[in-house]
């Protein structure tokens, strides 16, 4: 009963967090000079022009109004329609809405695509990096841990587009293994998205294992001082059988912790990673949006990122509450 | 028992310890034979490197530590050299291990009786049903309430006390020929500590497992132990059987160690009815959060140059009381006054003057002074503020200060905390109050974090300082040999709520109140026939959390 | 083919690490017999891995001759030797405390410190060091670089020219004083806002702690460089065609955004240091708010933040590095480490041909990784050794 509580608590603040960011997003667009239709038309466009955009467009309402406008329409997936094919249509002269590429058919897609990027990405990087994380803090102060220590620090302070150009230069050009630009449509295999994926998910799964690796290190490290670790070295048990009975239940918060904190990372990773390999994702229309300014694009790529990232945190948060026996059980 | 073979044998064991650059002897040349059945009491202040020879004992050494030479070895086996397999074999299963908190050495993740069964299963000594059977009949042995069922919960849902048994009977979960004792009743209440004693002690006899027992407390290691080892700083003193190392001991240290105990300064007579006493509390209830008061209608006088003792294990509501005081938790009823004017109850609304008058000294010196300032700023710092004395005076005062506390002033004034020991930061804490010139000081636990010589040292230069100076102490300790030592009166705190108060004297001489009682029975006494003799008149059902459950039903 | 040979090198590294053990018991060495009685199957099979590395890097440096991976391991190498002797010259050089520091300093950490000091030389002294200045145009257009006529290079060009002729080396010297002068004014600032008003909350606690909190929750809860580019958006419509006024924007904009994770960092040390009972001793004494803050909180909270100064450094450098490279960062004419990057990705298709051209987008981000290397490398170390203290 408490425990439940706690966790619907816990969602009520991801909503409201939701909410409030969709304000700020929403807000700070309204901050830009002029308005939506100035922006879209430029400093050239006749004051008709302006103004009938802005009727078009809506933007002749409160602010409020639009705000709501927006939400509902966000909450069902629909964000409005982009200026870059708004614009085409404007100055066509056509003014019925039906004819603007709506945001939702240009992202969908695209979300598709970035979501198995994410995904190949965690699939390598989530084993992998538990592993090392675990054995570095098994045989801590060794060499191993040292050079695990020394190239995770690189591989983290390094920017993504460095990782990806190495590979590219290495995987790419210099072995032509794999394809440096991900050009990915409709209607591909599975194996052929795959090997178009590999390189830019490569990219990320390094920068991501090195944090990983190293949270997981600390959380496991920390553990091991604990008294109840040399409680249970002290019955005689196996070193294989200490980790694993009993500094791995207790680690599973921080390494829940670890994992949500890089998959949401990887959101961030993912916009650099993507530009470098032309990958059809979110990230790239993103920054696309961003140089021309396309504002119902930025918005809803932004409230996508936004959502994601708080979900993945909520998520890390009850998972966190269910492991620990102190909340699960009251005493 | 001298014809048999030793259990464990150490020969000339070395053990150092490594920090960065340098390496310290922890362990020096120490020797010791433990025959089957015996229990041997490692006694020693902090530092003394018992806990490190008891875990040698197991051939375990901590991170950090290594054994540089000598041998040591268990039935026959050797334990330095052996292979880590072959070592690891006896750990659980033929030496077992009682660290010193319970609570923090049970995994949370498990529920007690799955870390009992681990060894037995794990070493192939007893099935998992057998070694469940087992664990509740230790259970039942131990007197842990409802045996059955205990051994089912998670650790979080059993009391410190409680876990302290179980961890015992875990240990002996095997059946082992040795056990190590860590310390284990040092984290716990006076009252709670009796019934570990009296369960391990019981438990150690009747499966006559030999035993090591480490502890700082001499008094206990008296019910325990049938002779006693004292190490000082890594170094052997003397060994000897417990009653003949207690009757006459032979070194000094131990002398003076033995001689702790008998510090007592004399009862001030109470001051004349009508006097105005310099802090006075009236019917005082506080809550940190609401409709839920730590403390309740508290009420006692501390008169001019007298110590009232305030006592009470962890929760009774006692340094609450001192927050009120200070007025950190501003009170939800009742008052507070200073020398018959009443006090506003948040310090932020008092006046310079009136919290110059009242100063506070902490239980952990450590977070009590700032580690970033010099001692002379630190002790400079009130004499600037109060009294408004800078450059060379200011200089003057604080020498004169360090003089007063015993401390060499040319050679402490420009040291950083972290470069002196733990009883000459309590020494600072103690000239830091004194800054101010106040009238009324509050000791909060003062001597509890340190060693007995060093406590005895700072309780003598308490009451010098009050009797120079005419100060008024209140003195929050969970110890009764401090108060018995320093206090004029003494008020028990049981449960935010005031239980007895009166003079020392009346308070050490019966009839007492239950709990009153209770708590004073339960202190250890050196005589090695005290805890037979207690259980023999109260009875095993009428000591610790047994007693206090009785209590509260009547 | 390459699995079969894959196949064949596992069966080698776990032959040797069933026989590594017995081996190394019978070599008359105690050191290596020592080692040998104590390691456990785990650690024989790590060593036995870290033996077939060696051949491999041995095969690819010798045999293969990898131009790439031969700079790579020259590279590896010459930086540690620099880190090494920078260590042994502080143990004998400096006071009986700079010494000690430098006897307990793992290479790695002076390592960094040479190359931070190197790159503080590099971005002071730009106009001095660098050949030509930064927005200079020949009229030699796509040099390549290595400065021999006979390979399309030219002398005075030592890394070429650009594809409207500007002097690469100098680029490359110029960019480090923009985006590291950038980056360290951006963290300054951002670590001027985020302490004052994390000290301030921890200080006072109440509504005032309970508001800032919430807001800054509400900030974080939003991708640093998502949140960043949203933002940027609409500063590069309120610069137009001022693009100098975009860089302004972006070094104010990421400094709020990084202000809001030192404000947690600072408030957090704060607490700590607020819980503590020299804390409530100096409370009780009468002090005010400034003293409590200045004298009791800072000089307990800066090893920490000077870490924390280290950590978000790297962040910002990378930040900006990383809108440069998206293209929405630094303007032209400054010349950047990450525009360069983006203007000379295409080159790195020349590797096979021209191995030193390809390596042109390479030295740029390598330079930006090099330093955050560096100063992370140090971070560590600090963190290490406060670590260490608190035992």
């Amino acid at each position: 009963m408490g425990i439940l509580s706690i966790i619907i608590k816990r969602l009520g603040l991801g909503v409201l967090t939701l909410f409030l960011v969709s304000i700020i997003i929403f807000l700070a667009v309204n901050m830009l000079p002029g308005d939506f239709a100035q922006a879209l038309l430029g400093q050239a466009a006749t004051p008709e022009a302006v103004a009938a955009i802005r009727a078009d467009l809506g933007l002749d309402r409160p602010i409020a109004n639009r705000y709501f406008d927006w939400l509902v329409g966000a909450a069902r997936g629909d964000f409005g329609t982009s200026f870059a094919q708004a614009n085409f249509s404007a100055y066509v002269g056509e003014n019925s809405s039906s004819n603007y590429g709506s945001v939702a058919t240009q992202l969908a897609p695209r979300f598709a695509n970035t979501v198995f990027l994410a995904s190949v990405t965690a699939v390598i990087a989530i084993p992998i990096s538990l592993a090392i994380g675990i054995l570095a803090a098994l045989y801590r102060y060794s060499i191993f841990d040292r050079v695990a220590n020394v190239s995770t620090l690189t591989s983290i302070s390094s920017p993504e587009f460095f990782v990806a150009y190495i590979l590219i230069l290495v995987l790419a050009v210099l072995n032509p293994l794999l394809p440096s630009l991900s050009n990915i449509f409709d209607g591909m295999s599975f194996a052929e998205r795959l090997e178009k994926t590999l390189l830019p998910a490569l990219t990320l799964t390094l920068v991501v294992t090195a944090h990983m690796m190293r949270m997981t290190r600390a959380a496991i490290i920390n553990l091991l001082a604990s008294p109840y670790i040399e409680m249970a070295r002290l019955k005689g048990l196996s070193p294989f059988r200490v980790i694993v009975v009993h500094a791995l239940p207790n680690a599973l918060a921080p390494i829940i912790n670890v994992v949500a904190l890089n998959l949401a990372y990887l959101i961030t990773g993912v916009v650099v990673v993507e530009v470098v390999f032309v990958y059809p994702g979110i990230g790239q229309l993103f920054v696309d949006s961003v140089k021309i300014r396309d504002i119902p694009v930025v918005q809803a790529c932004c409230m996508v990122f936004a959502s994601a990232y708080i979900l993945l945190n909520l998520l890390a948060d009850i998972m966190a509450i269910l492991s620990n026996p102190r909340l699960r059980i009251p005493k | 028992m001298t014809n048999t073979k030793p259990l464990l044998k150490i020969r000339d064991l070395q053990i150092d310890g490594i920090s960065d650059e340098t390496r310290s002897r922890i362990i020096n040349k120490v020797s010791l034979d433990l025959y089957p059945g015996e229990v041997l009491g490692l006694i020693g202040e902090s530092g003394a490197g018992k806990s490190t020879l008891g875990l040698a004992g197991m051939g375990f050494t901590r991170d950090g530590c290594e054994i540089v030479g000598g041998s040591i070895e268990f039935d026959g086996i050797d334990l330095v050299n052996s292979p880590l397999e072959k070592r690891r074999r006896l750990l659980g299963s033929r030496i077992a291990y009682v660290a010193q908190s319970a609570a923090a050495s049970f995994n949370p993740s498990h529920k007690i009786m799955y870390q009992h069964t681990e060894a037995p299963v794990f070493h192939r000594k007893f099935s998992r049903i057998d070694a469940e059977t087992d664990a509740i009949n230790l259970y039942r042995r131990l007197r842990l309430p409802q045996p059955e069922m205990i051994g089912f919960r998670y650790p979080h849902q059993l009391s410190g006390g409680q876990l302290q048994r179980a961890m015992t009977a875990m240990a002996m979960s095997c059946r082992p020929d040795l056990i190590i004792f860590d310390e284990p009743t040092t984290a716990l209440d006076v009252t709670t500590q009796i019934e570990v004693l009296s369960a391990i002690r019981d438990i150690v006899e009747q499966f006559s497992t030999a035993a090591i027992y480490i502890t700082h407390d001499l008094a206990v290691v008296a019910q325990m132990a049938d002779r006693i080892k004292v190490l000082l700083r890594g170094d052997e003193v003397e060994e000897n059987t417990t009653r003949s190392m207690l009757k006459s001991p032979r070194e000094s240290y131990t002398k003076s160690l033995w001689a702790v105990r008998s510090f007592e300064r004399k009862q001030k007579p109470p001051a004349k009815t009508g006097a105005t006493p310099v802090i006075s509390l009236k019917n005082v209830t506080a809550a940190y959060a609401k409709n839920d008061p730590v403390v309740r209608d508290v009420s006692f006088d501390i008169h001019a140059g007298r110590t009232v003792a305030v006592v009470g294990e962890s929760g009774s509501g006692k340094s609450t009381t001192a927050r009120c005081i200070t007025g950190l938790l501003p009170p939800l009823t009742g008052s507070i006054s200073f020398d018959g004017t009443a006090l506003p109850p948040d310090y932020r609304q008092r006046s310079n003057e009136q919290l110059r008058q009242m100063q506070m000294i902490y239980q952990m010196a450590d977070t009590a002074l700032n580690p970033r300032k010099k001692i002379g700023e630190i002790i400079g710092r009130p004499v600037e503020f109060y009294l408004g004395l800078t450059g060379r005076e200011k200089r003057q005062r604080v020498e004169e200060l360090l003089a007063q506390i015993e401390l060499e002033p040319t050679e402490f004034i420009d040291r950083y905390p972290a470069e002196i020991s733990g009883g000459q930061k309590q020494r600072i804490g103690i000239a830091r109050a004194l800054a101010a010139e106040p009238k009324f000081i509050i000791c909060d636990e003062v001597t509890s974090a340190l060693d007995q010589l060093v406590a005895e040292g700072i309780l003598r230069l308490l009451t010098d300082l009050q009797d120079k100076m005419q100060l008024s102490f209140m003195l929050i300790t969970h110890d009764l040999s401090t108060v018995r030592a320093i206090a004029d009166e003494v008020v028990v705190m049981k449960d935010g709520i005031v239980v007895e108060s009166g003079p020392k004297n009346d308070m050490f001489t019966p009839p007492h109140h239950a709990y009153t009682d209770l708590l004073l029975s339960s202190v250890p006494n050196m005589d090695p026939d005290w805890l037979d003799n207690l259980l023999a008149s109260r009875g095993a059902d009428n000591i610790g959390d047994a007693a206090i459950e009785k209590m509260n039903k009547n | 083919m390459t699995g079969t040979s894959g196949l064949i090198w596992l069966a080698c590294v776990i032959a040797m690490s069933l026989l590594l053990r017995p081996i190394g018991r019978r070599v008359p060495i105690a050191q290596i017999q020592h080692a040998c009685t104590g390691m456990s199957l785990g650690g024989a099979f790590g060593y036995s891995i870290a033996i077939a590395t060696i051949y491999l890097m041995w095969w690819l440096y010798f045999v293969k001759e990898l131009i790439f991976f031969q700079w790579f391991v020259q590279g590896v190498i010459g930086l540690g030797i620099a880190g090494y002797l920078f260590r042994l010259a502080g143990q004998h050089f400096g006071t009986d405390s700079s010494r000690k520091m430098f006897r307990q300093m793992p290479v790695t950490a002076a390592l960094g410190i040479i190359i931070i000091i190197g790159y503080a030389i590099m971005s002071i002294f730009a106009d001095w060091l660098a050949p030509y200045g930064q927005a200079e145009i020949f009229a030699k257009v796509n040099v390549l670089p290595g400065g021999n006529p006979d390979l399309g290079g030219d002398p005075a060009h030592l890394l070429g020219t650009d594809q409207i002729g500007r002097d690469l080396l100098s680029r490359l010297i110029y960019g480090g004083q923009n985006t590291v002068g950038i980056a360290f004014i951006t963290t300054c600032l951002a670590f001027l806002i985020g302490t004052f008003f994390g000290f301030l909350a921890a200080a006072l606690g109440g509504w005032f702690d309970q508001a800032l909190s919430r807001i800054v929750d509400m900030l974080m809860s939003i991708p640093q460089l998502i949140f960043a580019l949203l933002l940027m958006t609409i500063a590069s419509a309120w610069a137009g065609s001022e693009k100098w006024l975009l860089t302004i924007y972006m070094v104010l904009i990421i400094a709020v955004l990084d202000a809001t994770r030192v404000f947690r960092l600072s408030r957090a040390v704060g607490m700590n240091i607020v819980v503590m009972d020299f804390f409530e001793a100096a409370k009780l004494r009468g002090e005010n708010m400034s003293y409590l803050i200045f004298k009791e909180i800072l000089p307990n909270a800066f090893a920490p933040l000077l870490a924390e100064f280290g950590l978000r450094f790297c962040f910002v450098f990378l930040t900006i590095a990383s809108l440069s490279f998206l293209g929405v960062g630094i303007q032209p004419p400054l010349a950047d480490w990450g525009t360069m990057v983006k203007d000379l990705a295409q080159f790195i298709n020349f590797a096979v041909f021209s191995p030193l051209t390809a390596a042109l987008p390479l030295m740029a981000a390598g330079a930006i990784a090099l330093l955050t290397v560096a100063v992370n490398f140090v971070v560590d170390w600090m963190l290490h050794r406060a670590s260490g203290l608190r035992e």
